[in-house]
């Protein structure tokens, strides 16, 4: 199996408040990785450092063997320039808490936007495509309505139809459902399965849904505090944790 | 138990004398009768000379005016709001010289009066005689006389958009900074650039909020193009005060240049509520 996602004592500082300390994690193609842990524990940050929206500060990140947001060259780290790091990010898909749907533009066109403008697709093409993906999470009819007349379920659903148009080769989840209305969480849980089970989808989520983690994932990697504290297949961190801080964490969650 | 007690009680209409305002009714007839004496007192003046007003109303020097005047409120509105995007987007570059050349700007054009900038671009040939294209403290290609190339109209229209743009530069800022940092993000994560993101994604979102002040803008630009009169522009003021200057029926022509302001004001507001309504969705 080939290395997807590779980091390397990953670090990443707010002024004076380091967020991750050292982070070290391997994804291969095809693994669903879960990322647990209490607010604050740095993941989402982690995260958002894989598709370069935070800066690393130390440490290596790679995508497909390139260092993302840089480039290597005689073992100096070089700022890629904004149009190199957007290249890398199409590879990438990401879904947020919030959705960041765009409000101006409804379902169908917030599905083909990207394809279109980024990878100039030939846009009958990519209209097909995005009825098809509309129709794949259940929200055909939707096709022609703004974001602010559907559900926060629907919405989430679209945003995840929106990330797979660009046809990523990783897909990345921010806390997907935790913005959702209890009923709702389950039809979005119900479109992530069905991307790992038919498409055996690579994907990193950030989550608090132990049990889709428990179901779903391979690794189950749990932070705390900036640093890796367990990782692991879902029996082992779940149900039989090594660590006092996982422990004291899933009893709390579980 | 509750049915017993609550339902009947919310279905019984209440047949309550309504309460008297007789204050309002006297403050009301005061006003009223105040305006009715000092509109009756003016309509009815034989001084305002109402046949002037008639006769100039759709004179063709008027007209012209008005034309001028539509004109000049266009073409600064236009430097005004290229200006003011580039403004903006300076103003929120990372790189601090940028940032601060802009509020540098912004600093100066809203800080000196308008009618001060119109002068300063009026009298610029004074100090710089010629305008050239070339090589800065090297050769010069093409050379032009400044007289010629800053009339009275692009004194105007320069003084007018350069200082709206300052004005302009804060709306768009404040649009844009309005705008969900999430969008930004959603945008980035699919692959756009940053020029992209700003222009697909950030600025159509951003309208909402830069469209009510601007219509704002142009309205107060309209009124404001009469300041031009102090630099010769023929527009509707100036060629009122021409025909005034002969005449001397001065408050009859104000109120024909009174009525088309007002005329030109209503039908902007109007088109601005239309505008509103169409970016509020």
């Amino acid at each position: 199996m080939t290395t997807l996602v590779r980091a390397e004592g990953v670090h990443k500082r707010y002024g004076t408040l380091d967020v991750l300390k050292g982070i070290d994690l391997e994804l291969a193609e095809g693994e669903v990785l879960a990322l647990i842990g209490p607010s604050g524990s740095g993941k989402s940050t982690f995260l958002r450092c894989v598709n370069h929206l935070e800066r690393i500060d130390a440490g290596r990140l790679y995508f497909r063997d390139r260092l993302i947001g840089y480039e290597e060259r005689g073992g100096k780290a070089y700022e890629l320039p904004d149009r190199a790091i957007a290249a890398q990010r199409v590879d990438i898909g990401m879904v947020f808490q919030r959705f960041n749907l765009f409000p101006h533009m409804t379902a169908l066109e917030n599905v083909m936007m990207a394809p279109v403008m980024v990878k100039k697709e030939p846009k009958a093409e990519v209209r097909e495509r995005a009825h098809a993906l509309l129709a794949r999470v259940g929200l055909a009819d939707k096709a022609h309505s703004r974001p602010d007349q559907l559900s926060g379920g629907q919405q989430q659903r679209v945003a995840i139809a929106r990330a797979l148009a660009m046809r990523p080769g990783l897909m990345l989840f921010d806390e997907p459902t935790s913005a959702l209305d209890p009923e709702l969480v389950g039809e979005v849980l119900d479109v992530m399965r069905d991307l790992v089970r038919a498409d055996g989808m690579t994907m990193i989520i950030v989550t608090h849904e132990m049990g889709f983690a428990r179901e779903v994932c391979d690794t189950i990697v749990f932070m705390d505090d900036g640093v890796v504290v367990e990782s692991g297949p879902p029996a082992s961190v779940l149900g039989d944790p090594r660590h006092e801080r996982t422990r004291a964490f899933l009893s709390k969650v579980l | 138990m509750s049915q017993q007690t609550a339902r009947p009680a919310a279905r019984a209409e209440i047949q309550a004398v309504p309460l008297r305002h007789p204050g309002r009714w006297v403050g009301a007839g005061v006003l009223g009768f105040v305006v009715i004496f000092l509109v009756q007192g003016w309509v009815a003046n034989p001084r305002m000379q109402w046949e002037v007003v008639g006769e100039y109303l759709f004179s063709p020097a008027v007209l012209s005016g008005v034309g001028t005047t539509l004109l000049l409120t266009l073409l600064a509105m236009v430097v005004g709001i290229a200006g003011g995007v580039v403004l903006a987007v300076l103003r929120m570059s990372p790189n601090p010289l940028l940032s601060s050349l802009s509020g540098f700007y912004i600093w100066v054009f809203r800080g000196v009066p308008l009618l001060v900038q119109l002068l300063f671009w009026y009298f610029l040939s004074a100090v710089v005689p010629t305008i050239g294209l070339g090589v800065p403290w090297g050769p010069t290609f093409v050379q032009f006389d400044t007289n010629m190339i800053i009339t009275q109209l692009t004194a105007a229209v320069l003084g007018l958009g350069l200082h709206e743009a300052a004005y302009m530069g804060e709306i768009v800022r404040a649009g844009i900074a309005s705008v969900d940092p999430g969008q930004t993000e959603a945008a980035h994560a699919l692959g756009l650039t940053r020029a992209q993101t700003l222009r697909k994604i950030v600025l159509p979102q951003a309208m909402r909020v830069i469209i009510p002040p601007t219509g704002n803008q142009v309205v107060s630009m309209l009124k404001t193009t009469s300041l031009v009169f102090a630099i010769a522009v023929p527009e509707l003021l100036t060629s009122i005060q021409g025909i005034y200057s002969r005449n001397f029926q001065q408050v009859p022509l104000l109120t024909v240049a009174c009525f088309w302001y007002l005329v030109a004001t209503t039908v902007m507001n109007a088109g601005q509520h239309y505008i509103e309504r169409r970016f509020s969705r």
